[in-house]
């Protein structure tokens, strides 16, 4: 068996009293789509900043491609091929569309002291950004300003934004929030489309989503992993119908 | 980049241009040095528009780094050194070095913080300043004018003014490039999401701690020009109110466009030469009192024009007839 992309040993993080991650133990295999659900305030978005390198873990290691990451910063994480989404947009909204992924493939493109030449004429950044973003879907509107885009639009930006960076991992919080079902859709044919190119930790609560595209899942509640497997698995396991998904089902019987 | 903002900043150069012969014709020299104090100002807040507009650090000690630049030349002329061949990487390395531990220091905060750490570090240095006895203290020193070999006579109002046009002509030709090379679309992308460059890869920290740096040694460049205009040097060009004048010539300009601190620059001066002149033919002894007018017209631009003089003319080219965009 290949060896995890990334390994999570023993991480914990409390704020306070709060504990929102609790000495997890967490394997994602190279090239799998692995989801991350739980209920809200599981600690979903807590790990992504740790893992991110936003949030300083209070213990436990993580390694990225064979190597410990547990100290690096946000940007030399990155560096490294680890990208993130956010879950609230978070993208330059008087930027064009395209100056929001040229950025990106900035970042990748080594250093940026580079005083003289415009950005916004150098073919090694827009071309590359034009590319990332017709394949996406949004190449006809590469010059609109980004805050013009529509919520779908934007949330598909801001995937753009993190595959521009060229990361063997990405982690994806929540891309379909605040979605109408077509967007959603949209973006569950995308995040397909990139499987088995990119490694993706996905954080979602749109459980069609996570079902259709997932190869193994992981239920966080409260932050411990109280269990991770194949799809089939987690929807047969009793202590996650408990604790998640049959409260889930209760209220989509009870709103329906 | 804005079209007009080009047009803009072709214009307002071609007028400081064209100014010494006419002072010259209708032979009012005063207008001359009156333009030259102007442009030495418009380089400091072209400075701190640099960091403040385009890289959304608040300094509010930026007047700090004139002050270097100006005592650079103010020592180095005490001790009998006038060369400024000397004196101007003397002055640009002292506010580049300060600038860099300033800045390494402030830039570690943010927001209210990062205000009030600058304007300590800046007063921190005005209180320097009046402790050396040696240098005037308080009354401050005069000083000679640079010496530049024969080459360039700076006491030749003409050939001074002119030194001090290039040098903006060349401050804002440059900067214009800097906001829009890679280095420009980080800072500008950081103050508006700082987060975000740091999660697509960015180390932000350094790229504004560079612009800060930067923004430092030009406006110490200003200060040696500053000195040579004054021929004097004291502690009150690094008093914390420059610096809130700085700011108020960039806002009142348009913050992030470059040339409208210029502009800004022009305005406030102006203003606080003959604003006292007007309030005194209204009412005797009204003209000390100037800025109670002075005060509410700060405040009319920052609610009511956004963007300052700038989307003023901008608006102004538009409509009659300028393209939108480059």
């Amino acid at each position: 068996m290949a060896e995890a992309i990334l390994q999570i040993e023993g991480l914990a993080k409390s704020f306070g009293s709060l504990v929102a991650t609790d000495d997890l133990h967490l394997d994602i295999e190279q090239g799998e789509i692995h989801a991350i659900i739980g209920p809200n305030g599981a600690g979903k978005t807590t790990l992504i900043a740790q893992l991110s390198g936003e949030l300083k873990s209070d213990s436990g290691r993580v390694r990225f491609a064979g190597r410990d990451i547990t100290t690096l910063s946000m940007p030399a994480r990155s560096a490294l091929g680890l990208a993130r989404s956010f879950q609230i947009t978070s993208i330059f909204p008087d930027f064009s569309a395209l100056d929001n992924v040229a950025l990106s493939v900035q970042a990748d493109a080594g250093h940026s002291f580079r005083f003289w030449r415009p950005a916004g004429r150098d073919p090694g950044l827009r071309a590359p950004a034009q590319k990332i973003l017709d394949e996406i879907g949004l190449g006809s509107r590469a010059d609109e300003p980004a805050a013009n885009l529509s919520h779908g639009e934007q949330r598909q930006l801001e995937i753009a934004m993190a595959l521009a960076t060229q990361p063997s991992l990405l982690l994806l919080d929540e891309p379909m929030a605040g979605m109408g079902r077509d967007e959603s859709a949209k973006m569950v044919n995308l995040l397909r489309h990139l499987k088995g190119r990119h490694t993706i930790v996905l954080i979602e609560h749109d459980m069609d989503a996570v079902f259709a595209l997932a190869d193994r899942i992981t239920v966080l509640v409260y932050g411990r992993a109280i269990a991770t497997g194949a799809p089939g698995d987690i929807r047969a396991n009793d202590e996650v119908r408990g604790a998640y998904l049959g409260t889930e089902t209760v209220q989509e019987v009870s709103s329906a | 980049m804005d079209r007009r903002q080009i047009w803009l900043s072709l214009a307002t150069l071609a007028m400081f241009a064209a100014a010494p012969p006419l002072t010259v014709i209708f032979d009012q020299p005063f207008y001359m040095d009156m333009i030259a104090r102007i442009m030495v100002f418009a380089i400091a807040a072209v400075s701190l528009d640099l960091i403040l507009g385009h890289g959304g650090m608040v300094s509010f000690g930026h007047a700090v780094y004139m002050g270097v630049g100006a005592y650079a030349v103010g020592i180095l002329s005490y001790y009998g050194l006038d060369n400024g061949f000397l004196q101007i990487p003397v002055a640009l390395g002292a506010s580049a070095l300060i600038g860099l531990m300033f800045g390494a220091l402030s830039l570690r905060t943010t927001g209210v913080y990062f205000i009030m750490i600058t304007l300590a570090f800046a007063q921190m240095l005005y209180f320097l300043a009046i402790s050396l006895e040696e240098f005037g203290g308080d009354d401050g020193m005069s000083s000679m004018r640079s010496e530049f070999g024969g080459v360039i006579d700076m006491y030749d109002a003409m050939q001074f003014y002119y030194v001090i046009f290039v040098v903006l002509a060349l401050v804002l030709f440059g900067l214009h490039r800097l906001v829009l090379s890679r280095f420009g679309m980080v800072i500008r992308a950081a103050r508006s999401n700082d987060r975000r460059m740091q999660a697509v890869g960015f180390p932000t920290y350094r790229y504004k701690l560079a612009a800060f740096t930067l923004a430092s040694t030009i406006c110490g460049l200003a200060g040696v020009l500053f000195a040579n205009l004054n021929e004097f040097v004291s502690p009150d060009v690094m008093h914390w109110t420059h610096s809130g004048e700085l700011m108020v010539m960039v806002i009142m300009g348009g913050m992030g466009t470059l040339i409208g601190p210029v502009l800004g620059a022009t305005a406030f001066l102006l203003l606080e030469e003959y604003l006292p002149q007007w309030m005194e033919l209204a009412m005797t002894n009204a003209g000390e009192h100037w800025a109670i007018i002075m005060g509410p017209i700060l405040i009319a631009i920052v609610l009511f024009g956004r963007g300052g003089i700038h989307a003023l003319f901008a608006a102004t080219i538009w409509r009659s007839g300028g393209k939108r965009n480059g």
